[in-house]
C-alpha cells in the first residue's frame, strides 16, 4: 500500500508542549511530507506550505503523539479480544501514536519471523505505529535466552519477558550480559512468582475478603536482585511496572549509583488504589496489584521527582471469558489505552505533577528509551502529534469502548481532557470533532 | 410511609446475606430472636410451617458439605420451601464458568431463595449481582461463612445470656477460616473481647488491626476466657506447608484438659466441624461437659431458618 505523503499541515493556534526541550509555548506547528518543519512561537510566524491544510487548535494542547511502552493485544492467538487495528483504534482515540507490543502472545513472539508478522500485520491494519517488543527467553519461559541479535534485526525494539518474571538470576544474569553486546534494552516485571502467591495486594484489606496477599516484597526483592545484575552486567534496564514505595527507593538508589536503569508505572497505580476493588471488581485485578493510598501517592511522589521515567497504560485486553469469575480465578489485566492521557491528566489537574513532567514520561522518556526519532516535536522528527482540550470534561462510557475488550477500569469515571485530534506521521488518524 | 420509614421498620432491609460485614447490631441481634422462635418450632413434634411455602429454594453447593447443606435443608423444609440440592463437581467443568452460567440457568428457573456455597472468596457476590432472587451465603472462600457466625452467637447467647463483654478466643488456621472472619465481625459488632491464637503462620496479614488481640501460645490466649472456639486444620496445611506436623501443632494448640484449664472454670468450648480428634481438639474435651458442639448443630438449623425467613418477607409479592 504506498501512499502517497498526506498534503501538509499547519496546527495554528496551539499551546504547543515539547517536553523534550521543556518548551510550552503558544505557537504552531508545521508539518510536510511526514515530518516536522517547525514546531512553537517561531513556527507562527512562517507561512504554510503550499496546499497545506490549516487547522486552527483554538488555544488546545498540541504535544507530541503519546508512546505507551507497555500494550498487550490478542493478535496472535486472542484478536476476539483485541487485534492491532483495534489497538491502534483505541490508541488514536486516547492520543497515542506509538505502542510497544508485549510478546506474550500465542504463539510468543520469540522468533524473528514472528516480529516481522506483527510488523507486515500492524503496517496493513494499523493506524498508529506499533513497535513489537520480543522475548527475552523462549516462550517466555525463562529457561534459555532468545535469539537477541536476530530478533532486533527483524524489528524488535526491545526484550522483555512479558508479565512474567524470570525466576533464575543465572539467566537473567546471562541475558543482561549478552543483550549488552546489542546494546539491547531489557525489560523487566518485578515480581518473584514464588514469593508473590497471591491475588491483590497483601495485608488487612487482602485478609479481611479471603484473598491471597502478594506481599510488596515480592516485587522489591526482584528489583533488588536485578539491579545487582544489572551492575554486573553493564547492560541497559528498565523496570516495567514498580508499584511500592520501597520500590522507587530501589530505584533513586540505583540511579545514584550510576547504573543505566528506568523505571516505569503502569497509570493504574497512579490513579487507583486497592480500595477501588470494593465488592471483588475483577477489573481491578492485575500484575502488580493496586497496592495501597500510601503506595499510591508515594508513586505520583516518583514520577514528579523524576525517579520514575515513564508511564504506560499496561494495555490488557480481557474479556468476559476470562473476567467474569470469581476475584482469585479471573486474569489479571485492564484496558487503558484510550484513557491514558486523561487520567493521566488527573494528576495535573490534582497539582501533584507539572504538565510538561507528566507529559514527557509519555513521550521523550519512552522514545530516549527505546531510540525513537519520535517523542518530540524537533525538525525532521516524524509528525506524530496529539491534539487536546486540558479541561474538557467527559464520561467514559462503555458502549464508547474503542478496545474489542470492554474491561476498564474507568468505566462511567469523569475525565477532564480530551484529546481532540490524533496525527500520525503527518496523517489525521483520530478527529473527536468528526 | 417513605422508603426510610420502610427502612427504619424492617428488621433485616437486605435483600441477600452475603456476610456479617454491613450488617447493623440490632439486625443481627433481631435475626438472634428470630432464630430463639425456630428452636422452639424445631422442638415440637409438628415442625412445619408454612411461611415460605410456595418458594423454592436452591442449595447450591460447588464444595461439599454434609452439615451445613442439610441444615440449611431442613431449614428450608420447616418453613415449607421446595428446596432443591444442586452439586456441582468442580473438575467436571470448568471453573468460574460453571458459577456463571449455572447461575444463569437457575435464575431462568425462578427461584426465590438461593444457599450458595464456593470455594472462591467473593464467588456469592459474583453471584448475587447475576440472579433475580434473594441470595444466602453458606461460605465463599475463606472470606465469610455468616449463618455459621450467627449460629455460634446463639450458642453463646443460649448459654451465657449475653455475647457483649465475654472474652471469647478463636483458635487455630485463622488465615484461611470464613468461620473466624465471619466470626471475628459479629462479636465485635455485639461488644465481645474477641482473641485470635494460632502460630503465625497461620494468621492473616494485618490480623492486629481486624479487632482482635493476638497470641501466639494456648497458655496465653485462653486465660480467662468465657468461649474457646477450636478451628479445624485442613490435612494438607499441616505436614510442612504452614505447620511443621502434626503432633507438633497437637502438642502446643490442640485443646486439651491441661490447655483448657488456662480458660475460665465455665468456660465452653466450640467448633464448626467437622472436628479432627487429635489434632486441633482432643476427643475427651469434644465429646466433654464444656462443650456445645452439638448444640452449635441444632442452632444451626434454627439460625438458618430466621435467616431464610427474614429474607422471604423481603421478596417481591410478600
Amino acid at each position: 500500500m504506498a501512499h502517497d505523503a498526506p498534503k501538509p499541515l499547519v496546527l495554528s493556534n496551539a499551546r504547543v508542549i515539547d517536553p523534550a526541550r521543556g518548551m510550552d509555548a503558544h505557537g504552531s506547528i508545521i508539518i510536510a511530507d511526514r515530518t516536522i518543519l517547525a514546531a512553537g512561537p517561531e513556527a507562527a510566524n512562517q507561512g504554510a506550505p503550499y496546499g497545506a491544510d490549516i487547522i486552527d487548535c483554538k488555544g488546545a494542547i498540541a504535544c507530541p503523539g503519546l508512546i505507551d511502552m507497555c500494550v498487550s493485544v490478542g493478535e496472535p492467538g486472542a484478536e476476539h479480544r483485541e487485534t492491532l487495528a483495534s489497538a491502534s483504534q483505541a490508541a488514536a482515540a486516547g492520543g497515542v501514536t506509538t505502542i510497544c507490543i508485549m510478546p506474550d502472545t500465542d504463539p510468543v513472539i520469540d522468533d524473528p519471523a514472528l516480529v516481522d508478522f506483527i510488523l507486515r500485520r500492524a503496517r496493513d491494519t494499523a493506524s498508529v505505529n506499533i513497535l513489537p517488543l520480543a522475548a527475552l527467553t523462549k516462550g517466555l519461559r525463562g529457561e534459555e535466552m532468545a535469539e537477541i541479535g536476530l530478533l532486533q534485526e527483524a524489528g524488535a525494539v526491545a526484550f522483555t519477558n512479558g508479565h512474567k518474571s524470570v525466576k533464575n538470576a543465572q539467566v537473567m544474569r546471562r541475558m543482561m550480559t549478552y543483550a549488552r553486546d546489542f546494546d539491547a534494552l531489557v525489560i523487566h516485571h518485578t515480581e518473584d512468582p514464588d514469593l508473590a502467591g497471591g491475588v491483590m495486594n497483601a495485608g488487612l484489606n487482602a485478609s479481611w475478603k479471603g484473598l491471597s496477599g502478594v506481599s510488596r516484597e515480592a516485587e522489591i526483592i526482584m528489583l533488588e536482585r536485578d539491579l545487582r545484575l544489572v551492575g554486573m552486567s553493564k547492560g541497559k534496564y528498565h523496570a516495567n511496572l514498580i508499584s511500592t514505595s520501597d520500590s522507587a527507593d530501589v530505584i533513586r538508589t540505583g540511579k545514584s549509583r550510576g547504573l543505566d536503569i528506568t523505571a516505569g508505572v503502569s497509570i493504574n497505580h497512579l490513579t487507583h488504589n486497592e480500595n477501588d476493588i470494593g465488592a471483588y471488581r475483577t477489573f481491578f485485578k492485575m500484575s502488580p496489584p493496586l497496592r495501597d493510598e500510601d503506595d499510591r501517592l508515594a508513586m505520583v511522589a516518583a514520577v514528579a521527582d523524576g525517579t520514575i521515567d515513564i508511564i504506560c497504560s499496561n494495555h490488557d485486553p480481557q474479556d468476559v471469558e476470562t473476567k467474569r469469575h470469581p476475584w482469585a480465578e479471573a486474569e489479571d489485566g485492564a484496558i487503558g489505552l484510550e484513557t491514558l492521557l486523561a487520567a493521566a491528566l488527573r494528576l495535573h489537574h490534582s497539582d501533584e505533577i507539572d504538565l510538561i513532567t507528566l507529559l514527557r514520561t509519555m513521550t521523550s522518556s519512552p522514545a530516549d528509551r527505546l531510540g525513537l526519532e519520535t517523542g518530540r516535536l524537533a525538525k525532521g522528527a516524524p509528525a506524530d502529534i496529539t491534539i487536546f482540550d486540558l479541561d474538557r470534561p467527559w464520561v467514559l462510557e462503555k458502549s464508547a469502548i474503542r478496545s474489542r475488550s470492554k474491561n476498564s477500569p474507568f468505566v462511567d469515571a469523569r475525565f477532564s481532557g480530551r484529546v481532540l485530534r490524533t496525527v500520525v506521521a503527518g496523517k489525521t488518524v483520530y478527529n473527536h470533532a468528526q | 410511609m417513605t422508603v426510610k420509614d420502610t427502612h427504619r421498620d424492617n428488621p433485616y432491609p437486605h435483600r441477600h446475606l452475603l456476610g456479617i460485614e454491613g450488617l447493623h447490631p440490632h439486625e443481627i441481634l433481631g435475626l438472634l430472636d428470630r432464630a430463639e422462635e425456630a428452636v422452639e418450632v424445631s422442638r415440637q413434634i409438628h415442625k412445619r410451617r408454612l411461611v415460605l411455602q410456595g418458594r423454592t429454594q436452591i442449595n447450591l453447593f460447588f464444595e461439599n458439605s454434609t452439615r451445613t447443606q442439610s441444615s440449611f435443608e431442613l431449614a428450608g423444609k420447616r418453613l415449607g420451601a421446595d428446596v432443591m440440592n444442586m452439586a456441582v463437581s468442580q473438575s467436571s467443568v470448568k471453573k468460574g464458568e460453571t458459577l456463571i452460567d449455572t447461575a444463569a440457568t437457575l435464575n431462568a428457573m425462578h427461584p426465590d431463595l438461593l444457599v450458595v456455597r464456593h470455594h472462591a472468596a467473593g464467588a456469592v457476590h459474583l453471584l448475587a449481582r447475576k440472579v433475580g432472587c434473594s441470595v444466602v451465603n453458606a461460605g465463599d472462600g475463606p472470606h465469610e461463612h455468616p449463618t455459621q457466625a450467627l449460629l455460634d452467637a446463639l450458642t453463646i447467647r443460649r448459654h451465657k445470656g449475653k455475647i457483649a463483654r465475654l472474652t471469647v478466643a478463636i483458635c487455630g488456621d485463622i488465615a484461611h477460616s470464613r468461620v473466624a472472619r465471619s466470626n471475628i465481625i459479629l462479636l465485635n459488632a455485639l461488644g465481645a473481647r474477641v482473641r485470635v491464637v494460632a502460630p503465625s503462620t497461620l494468621l492473616p496479614s494485618g490480623i492486629a488491626k481486624m479487632g482482635v488481640e493476638v497470641f501466639n501460645s494456648m497458655r496465653k490466649g485462653l486465660e480467662g476466657a468465657d468461649i474457646v472456639m477450636m478451628l479445624r486444620l485442613q490435612r494438607e496445611r499441616m505436614n510442612g506447608a504452614f505447620v511443621p506436623s502434626v503432633r507438633e501443632y497437637y502438642r502446643y494448640y490442640g485443646l486439651d484438659a491441661e490447655k483448657l484449664a488456662y480458660a475460665k472454670d465455665d468456660a465452653l468450648v466450640m467448633h464448626p466441624g467437622p472436628m479432627n480428634r487429635g489434632v486441633e481438639i482432643d476427643a475427651s474435651i469434644a465429646d466433654g461437659a464444656q462443650s456445645l458442639i452439638r448444640e452449635q448443630v441444632e442452632m444451626g438449623v434454627a439460625v438458618r431458618m430466621a435467616v431464610l425467613e427474614a429474607l422471604a418477607a423481603n421478596l417481591p409479592n410478600n
